[in-house]
Formats: structure tokens, C-alpha cells, sequence
């Protein structure tokens, strides 16, 4: 195998809120190699966003973050602003839920994809402006020249996402996180944006995260998926592996909550429970409350990462086997 | 463009109107000004043909539409006091008054925003919580209080500074800080809260995850954000330029308009005080008009929806 692009080790993230700690991500340990595209899983709250804005330091101060991001030889935690600001943009990109609030209502389109050409690539003038029409050209931008002169609030969400995507590939990055890149946008547009990002990295081999709450949407894009619930990492494994056979009780929750185009009709699965307080967590497994196959040492002991396939890991006590969900089991009808 | 200038101008009009009136209304039922100035002893027959050549005794809605007709062609009336066109005793106090008044602007400006926008970039530090307490204790002092402390420090102990009066530059500067301080900790405070709200925005964070460095991030994202709510405060202390200053002028005895105003209201001189308030109103409307302009230079938002 290869040696991975970015890793995290043991990431942690504590939030100190009102004097008291709450613990958004925990122990994280994730590996991208050069060029995958890797989904991450959860619901909102699980910790999925603040993994990767804590790997740019893009947290707010009240926030600390431990363990280690490793960008190949680089280590991005507890290092200077200014090593960071040079990992932004041109190494790691990152792109958000809400296109039109994350490009600056005051500018142009223009200005600030040139601020990227100039800041990443040194392009000035007239080579900087060729190179933002050809970016926005990239992302499927029709009428490139005047899109240059609007501002932000004349173009549509979809358009929007399209120019934070330009803006992304204008430090030519050799990995871009898309967090929930199209939760804000329409269905359509939405499938749009997902085949021009599986599009630009086909064709520039830069790695991808993205980040969603939908299974849908990571299911069709990624290599790779990570599961994480409350803040922990809970099963990882390759698409179709996690999707056709999930080992831990939760994902196997998610998918049974998913309805299913063949077949015969039945209710969908809810998970019951909500997803814990992150300053009020269960000390052993995280899902435990939630789990219909929880034993006495699920509340008390946190369980370890073990390999059950190929590249496929769980972080759960039970050996539950891929054959069968544990939501179709008598118990967990109620 | 043009529409919304005509309607802007259309709408200064009326408000100037409406001012009018209403100065004039006012002024007419809070008191007799013949028994005032001719004092309350004065022989039936003089009162009398003092009302008589001022108008007086002529209908009140008749006086009103002669005044607003010879208002229309400049003539505002004249001073009961010493019969001088009443405009040319207002506009010969303005440069008084906007001589402690601009100098107090630019300390509001000049302090404020800078102390509000530090502030914002340090929330919660000592020194954001040390001018935040500062800037409550400005702008809840009423300026009287104040300028009696500076008199009594600046004046009476270290006899550095006169305490009223005016001729030189050491006479403004009592009354410069006097409405400077609380200006200055009103526009920090709106500052501070401006940029907050500026800072906690989605593309403050895109911008830092674009590369784009702190400093910059500051100064070419939050900022130009930033200045769109506080060109409304300023707007509103130009608009004061000239008004500003009724409290602080007669602590200080300085000679502008304030305390023009002060006496011709004591004094029941209608025309001056009606010519007072049509000054002020005229140059309150010319401020908030520049505002509009100024936003939509600010915001592209603004300008497109004026645009269409």
C-alpha cells in the first residue's frame, strides 16, 4: 500500500464551553492515500465537519484539538499559522454546505478566484484572469467572461458551489474536502455538482473527502467509506463492502433506515434513542443506548477497532455478522 | 439611478416641509412671544402694535402660508430681537458650531472604530472587556457631567485649559472631547458588534480555508463586510454636525448655533428658532441621502437592487 496522503492519528477535538468540556471528535484515525475519494458518514453533531476543519485549523479558538494530522512528512497540529496558511488552498482545499454565504458578498467572482491564482500560483493581470475563465470554464460555467464581473448574490446556489469549486482548484490541491457540498442544493443540481467533482478528479488524480449525512451521495462517489457516530470513527471499510455488508450495529441501522427501489415494500427502520450529548457521552460505547445487541460491557468498555475484512474495520464488541442486520431481529422491532 | 435620486429628493423635500410645520405649530402654542418681549408690564397699545407689525394678530393659518411662501424664495423672516434677517444670525453661528463639532467627529471616527475593531479581534480578552467598559462609561455619562469634570480637572485644579468662552484653540478643546467621548464609545461599541457579526460569517472561514492569510482576511473580507452597518452611525453623527451641540455649547458658553438655539427659544424669537430647525433639518436630510449613496458604493446588493 501506499503511503497515505494525509493521516489522522488519535484526533481530538474539546470544545470548552461555559467551563465545561465537550469532546466533538475522539480518537480519530483515518488514512488517505494519494488520489482516493473517501466518503465520510454521520448524522449533524457526529463530528464529521469539525474532523476536518480541525485538521486546518480552521476552528475557533475556544476549541482544542490534539492528537496529530500528518499531510505526508507535514504535521498541521499545534504548528504556526503561517504553515497552515500555506497547506490551505494550495495543498488541502475545502469546500462548504452553503455556497452563496461562503464567497464574500462585497467582491467579485473574479477578484476572489484571482486572490486564489495569486496567492497559490503568483499569477497577476492578465494571466490571472485567463486562468480564472479557464477555471470557471473547468466547472462547467457557461458565459465565464461576465460571470467574472457578478457578484455573488446574481448567481444561483448551483452556480455558487461551481465557483468554490473553481476557487478550490486554483491551488491545484492534492486533496479536497467537500463538506455536505450539496445539502443545500436542489436534487438535480446536486447530481450535477457530485459528477463534476467525480469528473475533476478523474481527470487531475487529487484525493476527495466528502463529507455527508446522505448515503446516497457518498454510496456513488467514493472508494472508501467512514461511518462516524458521536464523534467517534465506528465502521470503515470500501463502498460496496460497507453497503452490501456493514458489521456494526449502526451502520446496519442506517441502511435499514434507507428505503429500497426493488423489492417488496416495508416500513423503514428508525434508530431509536437520539445521538447523545456531546458533554453527557456514555463512558463505553458511544451507540450502546442506542443498540439492540448491547451487552453489559458495551455501557462500560469502549470497544476496540477490529479488522473484519479486507481493509474493512469496526469498532464494536459483538461480532455481528455481515449476513443479516440486527435491526431485523425480533427485539429491535420496537 | 435617477428615479431613486428623485424620489430621495422628493422625499428630503417633504421631510424639510414637515419640520416646518410642525416648528411652526409648536412654537405658535407654547406662548405669546409680544407679551415676552415686551415684557408683561408694557402698555396694552404697544403690545398691540408690536403684534401688529410682526404679523401677529393676523390668522395663524394665514401667517403660516406666508411664511412657507417667502421661505420658498429664501426669506425666512426676520429676528424680533434686532430685526436681522433671522437666516444671517443662523448661518453666522454654523461655523462656530462646526468648529467643535468636525474636530469631535473625527475623534469619534478616529477613536471608535479602531477601538471597536480591535475589540472585536481580541473578543473576550482583557483588553476587549477593558474598552467595552470604557465605551459604557462614555456614552451613559450625560455630556454635562462630563464637561463639569473636565472643567473641574482641566480648569479649576491644573488650570491647564480655560473653562469657557472662546478666540483661541485652547477653548475648543474642552468641549472637542466633551462630545467626542461619547460619540467615540457609541460608534465602538457598533463597531465591535459590526464585525462580529461580520467575522462569524461563512466566508470569513472559506476565505482562511482558501489560504488566505489572517491579516488579509481582516482587512480585504471583514472589514469592507463591516463598514456597511457602521456608515449608519456615522451617517447619523455627520447628520449631528450641526445640531450636535445645544448642551455642551452653553456649559462652555461657546458661541454656535446651540446656544443661538437656547436663547431664541427662551426668548420666543420665532424666525431665528424656525430658521434654526430648517437648518438643521435640511443638513440632517443632506446626511442620510449621502448614507444611501454610501451604501450602495458599499454593498453590491444594494446597488442591484436599485439598479432594477
Amino acid at each position: 500500500m501506499t503511503a497515505p496522503l494525509v493521516a489522522l492519528r488519535g484526533l481530538t477535538v474539546d470544545f470548552e464551553n461555559g467551563g465545561r468540556l465537550s469532546r466533538a471528535v475522539d480518537r480519530v484515525d483515518l488514512e488517505i492515500a494519494p488520489g482516493e475519494a473517501l466518503g465520510i458518514v454521520g448524522e449533524s453533531g457526529s463530528g464529521k465537519s469539525v474532523t476536518w476543519l480541525a485538521a486546518l485549523g480552521l476552528l475557533p479558538a475556544k476549541a482544542r484539538v490534539s492528537g496529530s494530522v500528518r499531510l505526508e512528512k507535514q504535521e498541521l497540529v499545534g504548528v504556526p499559522a503561517r504553515v497552515l496558511e500555506d497547506v490551505r488552498g494550495k495543498r488541502i482545499a475545502m469546500i462548504f454546505q452553503d455556497p452563496s454565504s461562503c464567497l464574500n458578498p462585497v467582491h467579485r467572482i473574479g477578484w476572489q478566484l484571482v486572490e486564489a491564482l495569486r496567492l497559490h500560483r503568483g499569477l497577476h493581470g492578465k494571466a490571472a484572469e485567463a486562468e480564472a475563465l479557464r477555471l470557471l470554464d473547468q466547472v462547467g460555467i457557461a458565459d465565464a467572461r461576465r460571470r467574472l464581473q457578478d457578484y455573488p448574490h446574481l448567481l444561483s446556489g448551483g452556480l455558487n458551489q461551481r465557483v468554490m469549486i473553481a476557487m478550490a482548484l486554483a491551488g491545484q490541491p492534492d486533496l479536497l474536502v467537500a463538506d455536505e457540498p450539496t445539502t443545500a442544493l436542489d436534487a438535480t443540481i446536486q447530481a450535477q455538482i457530485l459528477a463534476l467533482l467525480s469528473g475533476i478528479r478523474r481527470d487531475t488524480g487529487m484525493a476527495l473527502v466528502l463529507i455527508s449525512h446522505d448515503l446516497g451521495v457518498v454510496a456513488e462517489n467514493v472508494d472508501r467509506v467512514a461511518v462516524m457516530y458521536a464523534g467517534r470513527l465506528v465502521e470503515e471499510a470500501p463502498g460496496a463492502d460497507l453497503f452490501g455488508a456493514a458489521r456494526h450495529p449502526y451502520t446496519q441501522g442506517l441502511l435499514a433506515a434507507l428505503p429500497s427501489l426493488t423489492g417488496p415494500r416495508r416500513r423503514l427502520a428508525a434508530i431509536p434513542g437520539t445521538v447523545p450529548d456531546p458533554w453527557n457521552v456514555p463512558t463505553g460505547c458511544r451507540f450502546a443506548p442506542r443498540c439492540p445487541v448491547a451487552e453489559t460491557r458495551c455501557a462500560s468498555v469502549p470497544p476496540p477497532a477490529r479488522s473484519v475484512g479486507f481493509r474493512h474495520v469496526a469498532t464494536c464488541h459483538r461480532q455481528v455478522e455481515a449476513a443479516y442486520s440486527v435491526w431485523s431481529l425480533p427485539q429491535a422491532a420496537e | 439611478m435617477l428615479t431613486f435620486v428623485i424620489s430621495r429628493l422628493l422625499r428630503a423635500g417633504l421631510t424639510i416641509l414637515f419640520v416646518m410645520t410642525f416648528a411652526f405649530i409648536v412654537l405658535r402654542l407654547s406662548g405669546d412671544p409680544a407679551l415676552l418681549i415686551m415684557s408683561v408690564d408694557a402698555p396694552p397699545e404697544a403690545v398691540a402694535a408690536f403684534r401688529e407689525a410682526w404679523g401677529l394678530n393676523r390668522p395663524i393659518w394665514e401667517q403660516y402660508f406666508s411664511y412657507i411662501g417667502h421661505a420658498f424664495t429664501g426669506d425666512f423672516g426676520k429676528s424680533m430681537r434686532d430685526g436681522r434677517p433671522a437666516i444671517d444670525l443662523v448661518m453666522e453661528r454654523v461655523p462656530a458650531t462646526l468648529a467643535i463639532t468636525m474636530p469631535a467627529l473625527a475623534l469619534k471616527i478616529g477613536l471608535g472604530i479602531p477601538a471597536g475593531i480591535y475589540a472585536a479581534l481580541h473578543r473576550n480578552s482583557m483588553a476587549d472587556r477593558l474598552t467595552m467598559a470604557a465605551s459604557v462609561a462614555g456614552f451613559t455619562m450625560p455630556s454635562f457631567v462630563l464637561a463639569l469634570l473636565l472643567v473641574l480637572v482641566f480648569a479649576v485644579q491644573l488650570g491647564w485649559l480655560p473653562a469657557s468662552g472662546s478666540g483661541s484653540l485652547d477653548h475648543a478643546i474642552l468641549p472637542i472631547i466633551t462630545l467626542g467621548t461619547g460619540g467615540a464609545a457609541i460608534m465602538a461599541r457598533f463597531t465591535r458588534s459590526a464585525m462580529l457579526e461580520v467575522l462569524g460569517q461563512p466566508y470569513i472561514r472559506a476565505a482562511s480555508a482558501k489560504g488566505v492569510n489572517w491579516r488579509r482576511v481582516v482587512s480585504h473580507h471583514a472589514l469592507p463586510n463591516a463598514a456597511i452597518p457602521t456608515v449608519t452611525i456615522v451617517g447619523f453623527m455627520v447628520g449631528s454636525l450641526v445640531a450636535g451641540a445645544v448642551v455642551v455649547e452653553s456649559v462652555f458658553a461657546w458661541p454656535g448655533i446651540g446656544r443661538l438655539l437656547v436663547s431664541a427659544v427662551a426668548n420666543r424669537d420665532l424666525a431665528v428658532v424656525q430658521a434654526i430647525l430648517m437648518v438643521i433639518a435640511s443638513w440632517m436630510v443632506a446626511a442620510n441621502f449621502t448614507v444611501d449613496l454610501a451604501y450602495g458604493w458599499l454593498d453590491p446588493r444594494v446597488r442591484s437592487a436599485t439598479a432594477h
